[in-house]
């Protein structure tokens, strides 16, 4: 017999004086998160399938409102409930989270299913298994590809090595690896003279009467601004150093994105512990975090505080921002921009694409309106449509068609539009829409520097 | 410094876009912004004025006579009759939709079986018209137990259409699972010429002669038009979709109709994160968008509130009250919660009701019936005085008060 009351004697009409109730303690041993209130708060209106990008074009796909609510109520019942394994086809773009309207943490349940089956169900010997966990940790292959950058370019884009790593990997040769920078971000930050150079650079232009502990971040660059697009990162703090914030580069990790994406909870709570340990201290001393990279964001604002109990946590979430949305909150760079001309090299037309990610944290517009009053460029939105990339997912080869196929409206768009440059915010959107239109893409950063930095 | 606009709309559906495509054609720096995504795709994609009176009378020939006999306190009244027809020429200006050429309502068919009276629809729907006496062949499929053709077409001989109408389920091209999404055909329906023309193969091999199909919302994306247009060369009839419940291509569709008005009119938008709060007294100073845990202010001279009712979380409630969670509006309510509802489920409710009361000019009352700031104005569903779900009023009072708030708001600009 269930805890409920005998339904003969409850009336729905009749006052629940309360006189009689006694809470009952569901879950008493359980220290995990709870995502019953989550669950029970999914009514089923399916608009999150209508988001989702792999369920459009994949038929075994099931969707999230199976892969959140339904598959989670599943293990609640069934202590041997295995995961379905089409929990590995969902790319974790997170556009189901900003589609429900009843606030289901869908994206949280994902990750949550996604931990369990590839902890108690997936084989550590598997290659699916070793080629995931490579890709989940693209931080320690970029480490050793920087040691020798030119070489690693090249090794990794000869046809042969893509051929053989193809076949025996999974690792889709169709692909081209991103070039590993000669200098890491780091490296050029150090030479650069670091925090201390920052101070000063920074000092110079400040406004007189500006309090100093209002201009001051803590730059996450991730990992890809470190070792392939550093122009990234270089244009992150030579534009707020120009608005007079000094900049700290602090001890930091991999954000955990494709370690979420891949099932690897265990590595990725391994990282975000140094990441909140050196950005609580920071945020503590009245720093921001910045992450130039939308899915690095996303990672300490939302993902953390869902998925790890770690000392200092939700002060990190509370006090990070995306590089761009924070100058639109607490600087006039609207104004400096209206008021701006860009000449030369980035005086072009762009196809900007949101990064799902960015969507997520309400952000999809930001690059678009920014740069409407900017003279000597032009922007054009390319739509709502996801890249399909996803991080890690369009670089395994049994996914890559479906990351094409979910990219192709974006490539249609972005050939329509007047522009031959592409624009993002997310690193690997910037691979997908460079690798199926053959355009640059730039960082909106790289722009506001052209923009307000002197050369 | 917070992020500034003449006019900021709060709330993505049917009445914030109108507010703010409104807005915006009249050159104003309008932001919407929305907690989640639009509700609109949990829509039908049918646009009603007004299908019954508030004591059930109808279906209503014309919406538009029935406005002045509405209660005082209906947004109707406070916008007018004229109101409400500036409202439409603005919504048909912006999208394809159909049935602005009379007042009379048009009748279409529901994936339920029921004929709806419906002021605007969508000219996918167009040819399902009642008052077409062409016969009728209802396609549904396999997979889709949310339209059940036969069913859907007895329904509808029981109601008495004036035309022989049949339904017949097949099954869909390709090896789709049962629970394949509404995306899932439309991409396929929009991409894959095989599927189109087995589909169309599958249609034809059921169809006695008649010269109109009604098939489930499903017929395409963004391509809509091309997709049916060209099942309609390809079976020689005229096809059209039968408007579902959520999620519902044809309310997806209306969304990204609205807000491509917004951006061709220069507006602004975001969604993904919720207003929470605000700071002022007389006037709002400015609101405070929460981004994980942090709140960011918004300002602007004027506001529109346009989060919705109930189901829209734009009025809420608990066991002590009804109350509007953003600017503690006052909501009009019994004390005693068990007279919210009637016992009847499809009775009276009182509930239905509830929403935020305003002046002439679409300013928020507080319990004293003056304005509660002088720069915030509401529209659609958080609206008291009137029950959209018994009316069929939910579009046509959105467009209507979302039209007028906007109005008003760049007057004071």
């Amino acid at each position: 017999m269930s805890d409920a009351e005998d339904p003969t004697t409850f009336s729905p009409a009749e006052p629940t004086t309360g006189e009689e109730f006694e809470p009952v303690e569901v879950f008493p041993d359980n220290d995990d998160f709870d995502l019953r209130p989550g669950a029970d708060n999914c009514y089923k209106c399916s608009t999150c399938d209508t988001n989702c990008p792999v369920a459009e074009v994949d038929d075994d796909f099931p969707g999230p409102k199976f892969q959140g609510p339904e598959q989670w109520r599943l293990t609640q019942t069934d202590d041997d409930y295995e995961i379905d394994d089409s929990i590995t086809s969902c790319s974790n773009c997170l556009r189901c989270d900003n589609a429900c309207p009843s606030g289901v943490p869908l994206s949280q349940m994902h990750n949550t299913a996604r931990g369990r089956y590839v902890d108690e169900q997936m084989s550590k010997l598997s290659v699916e298994y070793i080629r995931n966990r490579i890709l989940a940790n693209y931080r320690t292959s970029a480490w050793l590809a920087s040691k020798v950058p030119r070489l690693s370019t090249f090794v990794m884009n000869n046809s042969a090595v893509r051929w053989v790593m193809d076949k025996t990997m999974g690792i889709p040769k169709e692909r081209d690896f991103p070039a590993f920078a000669t200098e890491t971000f780091q490296e050029w930050w150090a030479k650069r003279g670091g925090a201390d150079e920052s101070r000063r650079r920074a000092r110079q232009n400040r406004p007189d009467d500006a309090d100093p502990s209002d201009y001051k971040v803590a730059y996450f660059h991730g990992c890809y601004s470190n070792y392939n697009t550093t122009q990234v990162g270089k244009a992150m703090v030579r534009v707020y150093e120009e608005l007079g914030f000094e900049v700290v580069v602090p001890e930091q990790k991999c954000s955990g994105t494709p370690m979420f994406a891949n099932g690897m909870l265990d590595d990725a709570e391994r990282h975000a512990k140094v990441n909140v340990s050196s950005m609580s201290d920071l945020v503590e001393q009245g720093y921001d975090a910045i992450a130039s990279c939308t899915s690095c964001s996303m990672a300490l604002r939302q993902e953390y505080p869902e998925l790890f109990d770690i000392d200092g946590i939700e002060k990190v979430s509370e006090n990070t921002y995306d590089s761009v949305e924070y100058l639109r909150i607490h600087t006039d760079i609207a104004d400096r921009l209206s008021e701006a001309t860009v000449e030369g090299d980035l005086a072009e037309e762009f196809a900007y694409h949101a990064p799902c990610h960015g969507r997520n944290q309400g952000l999809e517009r930001q690059a678009v309106e920014l740069f409407a009053e900017l003279d000597g460029v032009g922007i054009e939105d390319v739509g709502d449509s996801c890249s399909g990339i996803s991080g890690t997912y369009g670089w395994k080869s049994e996914k890559y068609e479906i990351s094409m196929e979910i990219g192709q409206p974006m490539f249609d768009h972005m050939e329509d539009s007047a522009g031959e440059t592409g624009m993002t915010e997310c690193p690997t959107c910037a691979m997908q829409m460079e690798h199926g239109t053959g355009y640059d893409v730039r960082h909106p950063l790289e722009l506001i520097e052209a923009a307000i930095v002197e050369a | 410094m917070a992020i500034d606009s003449e006019l900021l709309v709060v709330g993505g559906g049917l009445a914030g876009l109108t507010t703010a495509v409104t807005a915006a054609r009249e050159g104003v720096d309008v932001r919407l912004v929305s907690y989640k995504q639009s509700t609109l795709r949990n829509a039908s994609g049918l646009v009603d004025v007004l299908g019954y009176t508030p004591d059930g009378e109808g279906p209503l020939t014309d919406p538009f006579a029935a406005i002045p006999e509405l209660p005082d306190d209906h947004p109707y009244r406070t916008v007018g009759v004229d109101g409400v027809r500036s409202a439409m020429d603005v919504f048909d200006e912006v999208t394809d939709y159909r049935g602005g050429h009379t007042d009379t309502n048009a009748l279409l068919p529901t994936h339920g079986g029921t004929v709806k009276p419906t002021a605007r629809y969508p000219p996918g729907a167009a040819a399902g018209v009642a008052s077409d006496d062409r016969d009728v062949l209802l396609v549904g499929l396999q997979s889709m137990t949310d339209f059940d053709a036969p069913h859907v077409a007895a329904h509808l001989e029981a109601a008495g259409v004036p035309f022989d109408v049949s339904g017949v389920t097949i099954q869909f091209p390709g090896d789709l699972q049962a629970d394949a999404k509404v995306t899932r055909y439309a991409k396929l329906l929009e991409t894959d010429p095989a599927t189109r023309d087995g589909f169309v193969e599958r249609i034809e091999a059921n169809r006695s002669g008649q010269q109109r199909i009604g098939l489930p919302a499903v017929l395409g994306d963004d391509d809509h038009d091309r997709v049916r247009t060209h099942l309609e060369s390809e079976l020689g009839a005229a096809v059209f979709e039968v408007p579902s419940g959520p999620p519902s291509l044809p309310g997806l569709r209306l969304e990204d109709a609205l807000f491509s008005a917004l951006d061709s009119a220069g507006g602004s938008f975001e969604t993904g994160n919720p207003v929470v709060d605000y700071e002022g007294d007389d006037r709002i100073d400015h609101v405070l968008v929460e981004k994980s845990g942090t709140e960011v202010p918004y300002s602007a001279d004027q506001y529109v509130l346009a989060t919705g009712g109930l189901v829209g979380k734009g009025i809420d409630s608990d066991r002590e009250g009804v109350y509007e969670p953003i600017f503690d509006c006052h909501v009009d309510h019994a004390e005693d919660r068990y007279e919210w509802f009637d016992g009847d489920v499809f009775g009276d409710h009182p509930f239905a009701r509830y929403g935020v009361d305003t002046d002439d000019r679409l300013r928020v009352l507080d319990a004293d019936g003056d304005p509660q700031f002088d720069n915030l104005r509401a529209a659609g569903g958080v609206l008291g005085g009137y029950d959209y779900a018994a009316e069929k009023s939910g579009s046509g009072v959105s467009i209507a008060t979302g039209y007028h708030a906007a109005t008003a708001a760049t007057e004071e600009l």
